[in-house]
């Protein structure tokens, strides 16, 4: 089996436009989640996001491009330009015939969705733009990054709600690790902050209209955000032969399904992806100094989510570090892990533990070490990062340092 | 017209419940009819179509809106509450 590395990394989310701004931010603690500007907010009661203000497409597309691509298709090219030009891979070269990209998303295209319903029913036109299709779809980004990169080797997009990016990632780490590339570019992305994709979530009664407080006593539900997360996963001699800067090591994955509930989470299903990832990558508990939780700040994950990893780890459980960063960036449904990433690959090079902002009061049920509102310095071998989906699909990446 | 939103709300909980109306009391509970936390939620939105009001209710601290889900006679005489101060 081949080792598999982290070369490069790029992202745009509400706390910067790049990974470097995002650390910053992570360490200060700062929070990105503000009042939404968004047309028809008046008529949505969720009126805060994690959105990403200040957004000119102009700054890095041509018109044609602009037209073509959907929000959560700019965001992905964006971090991706980002990622390969950190990892400096040239993929004009037989490289990249077995080079592609893996990305997760989870509603791909939502505001083109939004936008030409919109104009069909609300606006009565009865004609679309032509490119409403093709810049809708959920491959769309996937797409974009391969031909923008000569990326030519097995790409494709996927949907697996709030873990499409580890999902993602993951098969991204299985295609290097097995020997069929040596490069893959993978992650997610996420826009869903229009009126359409706020009052879908508005319905299901599980959002906070103040703030996002995962593990806190006084947490009252999740708040979206939008952006995208990007790498490139790189074979290890690759990488070192051509003497290419390593972020951090990819060493296990694992996958579980709860087949329990549509929306409410499993503690075994989360327990037994937590438990397949360390086996995966033959860690130890005792290994692992960071968890970055899922932590959406709803009472059902929070709970389950503690549960599990107190299953996992045992008295151990009391010695690991575990935060959430969506009360900094908010949730970004399939994009979410990718960014969260980040916080992963911080602990572990630069030995800073990102906090969990907005916490107010211990919750019983929640009794683990949550690096409350303010970062911490640790030196950490090695870090989990989870992602729990609506449907009851689990999936989490165990990362080493190097 | 108390009686007629109590009517609706059992009828409402008892069609989530997949049971009949006859066998609902004001006196159920939710945990009685088998209705989950998703069920909760889309008893909630046929109250709010039905009596076109918006109840305060947020799946992570159910008690935190003042809308008492006790019992199908707490959820009905909250109703008729909110429809009383939403008329307003």
């Amino acid at each position: 089996m081949k080792r598999v590395v982290i070369t490069g990394a790029g992202t745009v989310n509400a706390l910067a436009q790049d990974v470097a701004g995002t650390l910053a931010a992570f360490q200060e603690g700062r929070c990105g989640i503000t009042a939404l500007d968004i047309p028809d907010i008046d008529r949505l009661s969720i009126k805060i996001g994690g959105q990403v203000h200040g957004w000119d497409p102009e700054a890095h597309f041509n018109r044609q491009q602009i037209v073509l691509f959907d929000k959560f298709t700019q965001f992905t090219l964006v971090a991706a330009r980002q990622a390969i030009a950190q990892s400096g891979l040239n993929f004009d070269g037989r490289l990249g015939n077995e080079a592609g990209v893996v990305l997760g998303t989870a509603g791909g295209g939502v505001n083109t969705w939004d936008e030409n319903y919109r104009a069909v029913y609300a606006d009565g036109k009865n004609r679309v733009h032509p490119f409403v299709v093709p810049k809708l779809m959920n491959n769309a980004a996937a797409s974009h990054v391969s031909m923008e990169f000569n990326l030519r080797g097995p790409s494709f997009t996927v949907a697996t709600a709030c873990a499409s990016s580890n999902h993602a990632m993951g098969q991204a780490f299985h295609m290097i690790r097995s020997g069929m590339s040596r490069a893959m570019v993978t992650g997610g992305s996420e826009s869903m902050l229009c009126f359409g994709g706020i009052k879908a979530w508005e319905g299901l009664r599980v959002m906070s209209r103040d703030a996002c407080r995962p593990f806190s006593l006084t947490r009252n539900g999740m708040v979206q955000g939008e952006g995208a997360a990007v790498f490139v996963f790189e074979e290890l001699e690759h990488a070192r032969k051509r003497k290419a800067e390593i972020l951090a090591e990819v060493v296990g994955f694992a996958m579980t399904s709860d087949a329990a509930d549509i929306v409410m989470p499993s503690r075994q299903g989360a327990a037994r992806a937590i438990a397949g990832a360390l086996k995966d990558a033959r860690l130890n508990v005792s290994d692992v100094g960071y968890i970055n939780a899922h932590g959406t700040g709803t009472a059902a994950n929070d709970k389950t989510e503690c549960a599990a990893v107190a299953d996992v780890f045992g008295p151990q459980a009391d010695h690991v570090m575990i935060s959430s960063t969506k009360a900094m960036h908010g949730h970004l449904i399939g994009g979410t892990g990718a960014v969260e990433l980040l916080a992963c690959i911080m602990a572990l090079r630069d030995g800073i533990i990102a906090p969990t902002i907005g916490y107010q009061e211990p919750d019983p049920e929640c009794a683990l070490d949550v690096v409350p509102n303010v970062a911490r310095e640790a030196r950490v071998e090695a870090a989990i990062s989870n992602a729990f989906a609506f449907g009851g699909l689990n999936a989490v990446l165990a990362l080493r340092r190097m | 017209m108390t009686t007629s939103v109590e009517d609706k709300v059992l009828a409402i909980l008892a069609e989530q419940a997949g049971l009949d109306v006859a066998d609902v009391t004001l006196d159920s509970t939710l945990d009685s009819l088998g209705v989950d936390s998703l069920g909760v939620v889309e008893a909630i939105f046929a109250i709010e179509e039905t009596f076109d009001i918006s109840v305060p209710f947020n799946a992570n601290a159910p008690q935190e809106g003042g809308f008492d889900l006790t019992s199908v006679g707490s959820i009905a005489a909250a109703v008729q509450g909110l429809i009383d101060s939403q008329a307003a």
